[in-house]
């Protein structure tokens, strides 16, 4: 085990950021830190950057504690969301100033720099843009050169901090395969910070999902996408349909719901709430059936589809579109669930909702001035 | 062929967003035409009118070379010290906080607002023998009144704002990611000062020390109350340039603020050479 962090805290003022954070990664691991605005990732990882310092907690790296040292001593790279590039140097003295500023000792010689600059240009594929100024490149490039300086010091932790946010989709994607293929020939333990979703599950081996200070989960991507451990992981993983069910026998029963298909749960009897995907539920034509469709609308590949029940339960579906040629608006459906996570009692209704976590943010940012 | 013709606007007039354009142009024009031009134009003519050889023997009189070297010697001392003390008093307004930091910033402008006489004599009082500080550095031999020294202190007094103006908003618009990063690149606080901060800061930096040089070459107000304008000693430009006025010496008031003029335009323009190109290797985003 690498990196080693324990009941980790920390606090701005009143607000509470970080509520006791214990997370492990493994040596070579690539991590990514999921979660709304707020929730404190960010913050997580500056405290790693050693920028930050916990007000209780521990965090080691190979038995070393890291709170005994300076963000130096740590030999971290770090990527800031908006590259933070010295704007007065080129390519070339951005990515060799972390050996240039070295101690006389241990400081390479010239050529020996200029050599590390260009291997390092070379693997990341941007030796064209070497005698450029940062504000002559553009988003993608200036990715490459943000990790290309953190990278030439040899860092034991690759951070980065929203390292697509600001760029446009295309370029996000291509980034995105770059950045693995690059952890994957260099190897170095890497940890980064986004608020999306597809970013965390395509790139990372594991993923933590935070919210409000805490860790909601830690696991693989396909592992967190089928069974999300609590209401807040399935919210923000798009099972946003919540429906409350009954449980008999291990089964969920919900009026108008055809949900055999769900694996049985050894959940009490009783009251508990199901979450499940817009695109996990089917509509099929049922005449004794108590939901009606009241809109269809198109978005290309898929139907949105909108279904009331007479006791005024609404339920949003999505088809595939070429799936969809019987549905009709007016016509009485059941609605059959494919995949869905069962929490047991009575969700508090969007505790967590949007509008509270965008809330917190500001509460912070006033904190930290 | 009509269709094109109607697609096209008619002048580039239509296409403008703000209104009145004719109308400010116009205004600014006549301003810089009659407020700043037209004088700078009859000085010019002035001077020409005088002959080379004239005006050449005019300023290399052993009075006006004097006054002209104690001019430029105690406004490069003045600035040396305001380039100095006006970055880090722009520094500490920017980066820390402290009770007071809004009204030491306010403090700064003081020397715009105090008319320069009123500067002039309250620093004529300290530092008169008799004076506050004086007193205290009269018995050690230093004397500030009627040596350049008084007239240095003059200068600085009524020119630091401008090195402090100019520094403060770029510092405050730095971000501060920029330093976490080297920081994080293992740079020390001095090194991230020298490597990072001051490029950023030195054009700005440079800018502010030209103007300042600029305004003490020229300051009047302040100066003579403590220089005590002894003649070949203590005696600037500008007050030599007034008396020759009073004694009906048109040509030699010209040739000399003439003179004056020419540094101060040469400043600017080698100010302004190295602040482009400063821009051209900064790249500024």
């Amino acid at each position: 085990m690498s990196l080693a962090m324990s009941n980790i805290t920390r606090r701005f003022g009143q607000t509470e950021v970080l509520r006791g954070i214990d997370l492990d990664v493994a040596k070579g691991e690539l991590i990514a830190l999921l979660g709304p605005s707020g929730s404190g990732k960010t913050t997580l990882l500056r405290i790693i950057a050693g920028l930050d310092w916990p007000d209780a907690g521990n965090l080691s790296f190979e038995g070393q504690d890291w709170l005994l040292k300076t963000a130096a001593q740590r030999k971290i790279g770090m990527v800031f969301q908006h590259y933070a590039l010295f704007p007065h140097m080129t390519v070339r003295e951005n990515i060799a100033f972390g050996l240039t500023v070295l101690p006389r000792a241990q400081r390479p010689g010239k050529a020996q720099i200029a050599e590390t600059v260009q291997r390092l240009l070379t693997f990341l594929q941007i030796s064209q843009l070497a005698d450029r100024y940062p504000s002559e490149l553009s988003g993608g490039q200036r990715q490459r050169v943000a990790l290309g300086r953190a990278m030439a010091i040899e860092p034991r932790v690759l951070l980065l901090d929203e390292p697509f946010g600001a760029l446009d989709a295309q370029v996000r994607r291509d980034l995105r395969r770059w950045l693995r293929s690059v952890h994957d020939s260099a190897g170095i333990t890497t940890i980064f910070v986004t608020h999306d979703q597809e970013e965390a599950f395509e790139l990372a081996d594991r993923v933590v999902v935070m919210n409000g200070g805490v860790i909601e989960q830690i696991g693989r991507p396909d592992q967190i996408y089928d069974h999300p451990a609590t209401p807040f992981v399935a919210r923000f993983l798009g099972l946003t349909v919540e429906l409350p069910v009954v449980m008999k026998a291990g089964r969920a029963e919900a009026a108008g719901f055809d949900l055999t298909a769900l694996p049985r749960r050894a959940l009490p009897e009783g009251p508990a709430t199901l979450f499940l995907r817009p695109a996990d539920i089917q509509p099929v034509a049922d005449p004794a059936a108590p939901f009606h469709l009241t809109e269809i609308s198109s978005t290309g590949a898929l139907l949105r589809v909108v279904a009331e029940s007479d006791s005024g339960c609404r339920i949003e579906a999505e088809v595939p579109r070429r799936d969809g040629h019987g549905l009709e608006t007016g016509m009485n459906v059941s609605l059959c669930a494919v995949a869905g996570q069962i929490f047991p009692g009575l969700a508090s209704q969007r505790a967590s909702s949007p509008v509270a976590a965008e809330t917190t943010p500001h509460a912070l940012k006033e904190n930290r001035l | 062929m009509t269709s094109v013709a109607v697609a096209i606007p008619r002048s580039g007039r239509t296409r403008r967003v703000l209104p009145g354009f004719g109308l400010t142009m116009g205004l600014t024009l006549s301003y810089v035409g009659i407020i700043v031009l037209l004088p700078v134009l009859a000085l010019v003519l002035k001077g020409a009118e005088i002959g080379p050889v004239r005006y050449w023997e005019i300023v290399t009189s052993p009075r006006t070379l004097a006054a002209l070297r104690l001019t430029v010697t105690a406004a490069a001392i003045a600035t040396l010290f305001n380039a100095a003390y006006g970055l880090l008093m722009a520094w500490v307004l920017t980066r820390y906080c402290f009770p007071g930091r809004r009204l030491l910033d306010a403090m700064m402008d003081i020397p715009f607002a105090l008319p320069t006489a009123v500067a002039g004599l309250s620093l004529t009082a300290l530092f008169s023998a008799n004076g506050w500080y004086g007193s205290i550095l009269a018995p050690a031999g230093i004397s500030v009144v009627y040596t350049i020294w008084g007239v240095a202190i003059a200068m600085s007094f009524t020119s630091v704002p401008f090195v402090v103006r100019t520094v403060q908003p770029i510092l405050e618009d730095l971000d501060p990611a920029v330093e976490e990063a080297a920081r994080s690149l293992g740079a020390s606080p001095f090194t991230i000062f020298r490597r990072v901060i001051f490029p950023a800061i030195q054009p700005a930096f440079l800018v502010g020390a030209t103007i300042a040089f600029a305004r003490s070459l020229g300051e009047f107000g302040a100066v003579i109350f403590i220089a005590g304008n002894l003649p070949m000693k203590t005696e600037i430009a500008s007050l030599l340039a007034m008396i020759r006025l009073e004694e009906y010496d048109y040509n030699g008031a010209a040739a000399i603020a003439l003179t004056l003029m020419l540094i101060a335009l040469i400043l600017l323009a080698l100010s302004n050479w190295l602040q482009s190109r400063m821009q051209r290797k900064g790249g500024v985003t």
